[in-house]
């Protein structure tokens, strides 16, 4: 038997100005159950906190309503105030008379009644209620970060200055990813290698820090704090500890005709090759797509060169396991194929690039050595043209409805550089609209049109044919009114950026929630940007939408100072009112499994007893309380009606309506 | 069977997910919004929580329309709840019709945290709605109506 | 008919939604008659949406283009200034009287690959 005490509260005249709180307070003292009722004018006070507290004692009460402001308001209050009383916090309920009563209601009886039967409602809800306890997961103090770009390195450094241990997993052979591949950034011109490469050897060098490249994320177990990862190691055919990245085997290698994909394909690379070469870890990696020894069996040069024995053709590939706290998904971006442009003519015309393609062009340790040469003819181009938005803010099906937000900066930074470094060349750009928000940004395009002469042409290409060697560039100039053609020698497509496409298996291995575009969803879009809906995980870098380079390494910062607060905690307080099934009458169906959004549900073999000294062993659902969010979706889901939520039972619920109902 | 009463106020059951819709609800509250005092709002964490078997209990104890509220599609705070609700009720709302209970006694609503106003208007007319519609028969117990 | 009429026959005749255009110009860099064109396609679709209605209606245009539907093909917006052409040949058309092909002369000279939309603005134009 239930002793439930009701405590009014007058909120100063909130309430009782609409609310007969006197006649509210006797009449509930006859309900079934109460033996306690009072009325005061302000519950979540000191003063009215101890009169709850005091009659918990003296009347032993095993349950509390409240009637009260929005349980959004103080219930939190209240059930501290419960518990230091000694009584459950969850023991606790509040029935809602100001907001929804006493505020949106003129009649004093009007009012009244409602609030008797809102009273009466919360009072049929407690007398249901079950002492409730918050559960506690221990937290695996390792975190995982998937992706070695700038956003990984950035987070993973600064999880690793705080103490912990991290390990990056990077899908090629190096870590660096796009950062590594551009020549200067935007809007201070520093070398991107300058800046970028002394943080990849922080990494390398960092006792905290665990590298493990060449490798994939295969299969994600387990929830925040207890993430259980499997990491595919590819097979790289050379031994990481004895490769010494000296490249006499990237010499020797008689298969050259490899496409250098660090160079956007514009030369070649032998079959056993190292990136870059400032590539971390400095180890070599074997294509074996193209190595004559592994395709044909005959060859084995590389490994007869090798001074330190590290070639091994026999390398399969490996599996790592490893618990995390936390992942960090920092997966990065790639420009979109251009196969749906074929008015631009980039399929047939070598001469029409991408502007990653011309970041290689004009890059030191690039095909070109940093001679900006046109790859038809090696030529020096003496026009050159640049084409905005493409791909990007389109809606027809070809593109992206998007705008990939770094090209307008990007190519504002290349027709400087070009017209700084050959001052003889002609640079146009068509552009829709320049978009450069940004410290710094706007003076650094108006620099690039007024101070180095490029030509910004407000219209967009309609086509790029080919005349006699010349590339006419035909495209509307809308503020002088015009069609016009430009014969250019060079023509360079600001291409717009898609995810990289590994991420939606990532996002389903996580069940991170992704939108339509493969961008990662954060939490909320202002207030939690940089955590996933799923707990445990974080986004930085364009895996959650375009960015730049100083945004990226903003977003994996805070990732790094989430996942810090997260690991430096002991153990997890998990939510009390979760799922849970009853083991009886679950038949195994995996109905509740399918809609949980948090992968809450698995499945065990339970022996159950029949009488008889006779045992069966059947399948039934099972929860975990550190990953259930306690939405119910579950509980409705099931056909058995095994599944039922703690706090909002369906009994309760339905003693709710029984009481409001009730005339 | 009664006769519809001259000041015949419908006794209505409003779910309310705790994320949008009850915090609406509030808002509604705090801007002084109002709305009839025969609404009675049950809190529940999300629209999906809510199970078929609780509207037909409502129904079954005299209810004359019910509400359910939910977070606007795609703005659920757990992901994916009020599309399993909305597929959910547009079948049992189909039922109840079939059983007599005109499509007007029941309905689904998106009110977010931020709609006070919303929250308020829909219930104004819904409550005129189901008062047109009169006193509900189907499916009651009449034992609850006729009285104690 | 008045201005309201008119521009809402505009709309409904073209069945595009001028509003969508983010004002790319890529239709008139596209465009094979854009010389001959005293309103230019991406003018076409601005002028729609801003009402002025007087200066499609007294266009010159409407009798050059092509119909070659390539405008409509780029447009990154899925707006149709072609149809938006169309319909103002059409509305201009049809406050002349007999100028129209008859129906029955149509289908000996159909074949399969001809576009619907090119085979109607085609018509309008040759039949002066």
């Amino acid at each position: 038997m239930q002793r439930i005490g009701v405590f009014i509260c007058w909120c100063g005249s909130n309430i009782a100005a609409t609310v007969d709180v006197k006649r509210l307070a006797e009449a509930i003292a006859s309900e079934p159950n109460v033996v306690y009722s009072a009325d005061y004018q302000y519950m979540c006070s000191e003063n009215g906190q101890q009169l709850i507290k005091k009659a918990i004692k003296e009347h032993n009460l095993t349950g509390v309503v409240i009637g009260s402001c929005s349980p959004r308001m103080h219930e939190a209050t209240f059930r501290k105030a419960a518990a230091a009383a000694g009584l459950n916090p969850y023991m606790v309920e509040v029935a809602n008379i100001r907001e929804q009563c006493s505020w949106i209601h003129k009649d004093i009886e009007e009012a009244t009644e409602k609030a008797l039967i809102l009273v009466r409602t919360a009072i049929a809800k407690v007398r249901l209620n079950a002492p409730l306890k918050e559960g506690e997961s221990p937290v695996t103090k390792r975190a995982l970060v998937i992706g070695g770009g700038i956003a990984g390195i950035q987070a993973a450094l600064d999880i690793a200055d705080a103490g912990f241990n991290v390990d990056i997993v990077e899908k090629n052979a190096t870590i660096g990813g796009r950062m590594a591949q551009l020549d200067k950034t935007f809007p201070t011109l520093d070398c991107s290698a300058c800046i970028l490469t002394p943080k990849m050897v922080d990494c390398a060098q960092h006792e905290n820090i665990d590298i493990i490249s060449y490798s994939e994320v295969e299969d994600v177990k387990g929830f925040v704090g207890n993430f259980s990862v499997k990491i595919r190691k590819k097979a790289r055919f050379v031994d990481e500890t004895k490769c010494t990245g000296c490249k006499v085997c990237m010499e020797k290698c008689p298969s050259k005709k490899g496409l250098n994909a660090f160079n956007m394909n514009l030369n070649n690379r032998p079959a056993i090759y190292i990136p870059f070469a400032q590539a971390i870890p400095n180890v070599a990696v074997i294509d074996p797509e193209q190595c004559l020894k592994l395709k044909t069996g005959k060859c084995g040069i590389c490994q007869k060169f090798c001074g330190v024995g590290a070639i091994n053709y026999e390398m399969k590939d490996e599996f790592i396991e490893r618990e995390y706290g936390a992942i960090v998904v920092a997966t990065g971006f790639k420009p979109i194929e251009l196969t749906n442009f074929g008015e631009y003519g980039y399929a047939e015309n070598k001469d029409v690039i991408t502007s990653l393609e011309l970041e290689r062009l004009m890059n030191a340790a690039g095909p070109t050595n940093g001679v900006l040469l046109r790859p038809s003819d090696n030529e020096h181009p003496k026009v050159i043209t640049f084409i905005q938005c493409v791909g990007s803010r389109d809606v027809s099906g070809c593109g992206k409805p998007y705008c990939s937000k770094i090209c307008c900066m990007y190519t504002a930074k290349h027709a400087m550089l070009i017209r700084e470094k050959y001052p003889d060349t002609e640079v146009h750009v068509f552009y829709i609209d320049v978009r450069t928000p940004g410290k710094n940004y706007d003076e650094f395009y108006r620099r690039a049109a007024e101070q180095y002469g490029v030509d910004y042409i407000k219209g967009m290409v309609g086509k790029v044919y080919n005349e006699n060697g010349k590339l006419m560039v035909q495209g509307s100039d809308l503020l002088n009114n015009e069609q016009i053609v430009i014969p250019s020698d060079l023509v360079v497509l600001a291409t717009a950026i898609e995810p990289e496409p590994s991420v939606r298996k990532i996002a389903t291995l996580l069940t991170a929630s992704i939108d339509t575009n493969n961008f990662l969803n954060e939490s909320h879009p202002k207030l939690r940007p940089v955590e996933s809906p799923t707990a445990g995980v974080y986004l930085a870098g364009v895996c959650q939408g375009p960015k730049d380079i100083p945004e990226t390494v903003s977003q994996a910062s805070a990732c790094a100072a989430k996942v810090i607060g997260l690991l430096v905690k002991d153990s997890l307080k998990t939510n009390a009112c979760i799922a849970s099934p009853n083991e009886n009458m679950c038949n195994g169906c995996s109905q509740c499994a399918n809609v949980c959004a948090y992968g809450a549900i698995t499945y065990v073999d339970k022996e159950f007893r029949l009488g008889g000294g006779k045992t069966e062993v059947r399948r039934v659902a099972s929860v975990n309380p550190a990953v259930c969010q306690g939405c119910g979706a579950c509980t409705v889901t099931c056909p058995s009606g095994a599944m039922d939520l703690a706090g909002f039972s369906s009994k309760q619920i339905m003693s709710e309506v029984e009481a409001i109902c009730k005339r | 069977m009664q006769e519809i009463k001259k000041d015949y106020v419908p006794n209505i059951v409003a779910f309310c997910c705790n994320w949008c819709s009850y915090a609406g609800a509030d808002l509604a509250g705090s801007a002084r919004l109002s709305y009839p005092a025969n609404v009675k709002i049950i809190r529940v964490p999300c629209s999906c929580r809510v199970n078929p078997s609780f509207i037909l209990k409502a129904f079954q104890q005299g209810a004359d329309g019910v509400i359910l509220c939910g977070c606007h599609p795609g703005d659920c705070h757990y992901v994916t709840g009020n599309y399993y609700t909305r597929r959910r009720m547009a079948l049992l709302f189909d039922f109840l019709n079939y059983m007599g209970i005109e499509k007007e006694r029941t309905r689904v609503e998106w009110v977010s945290a931020a709609e006070g106003a919303k929250f308020s208007a829909v219930m104004n007319d819904f409550v005129k709605t189901v008062t047109e519609l009169g006193e509900n028969k189907r499916l009651t117990d009449l034992r609850v109506k006729e009285g104690e | 008919m008045d201005f309201k009429e008119e521009l809402a026959l505009l709309n409904r005749i073209s069945g595009t939604d001028a509003k969508k255009c983010m004002k790319c110009g890529k239709c008139s860099g596209r465009c094979p008659a854009y010389h001959e064109m005293d309103v230019k396609p991406h003018q076409f679709v601005s002028y729609l949406v801003s009402g002025k209605l007087e200066k499609l209606l007294s266009s010159k245009a409407i009798y050059s283009c092509l119909s070659c539907m390539a405008c409509v093909e780029r447009c990154p917006r899925g707006v149709a200034p072609a149809n938006v052409i169309e319909a103002v040949r059409q509305s201009v058309i049809r406050k002349q009287e007999g100028n129209a092909i008859k129906a029955e002369d149509i289908p000996p000279i159909i074949t399969e690959e001809i576009p619907q939309q090119l085979l109607v603005s085609a018509y309008r134009k040759y039949n002066k």
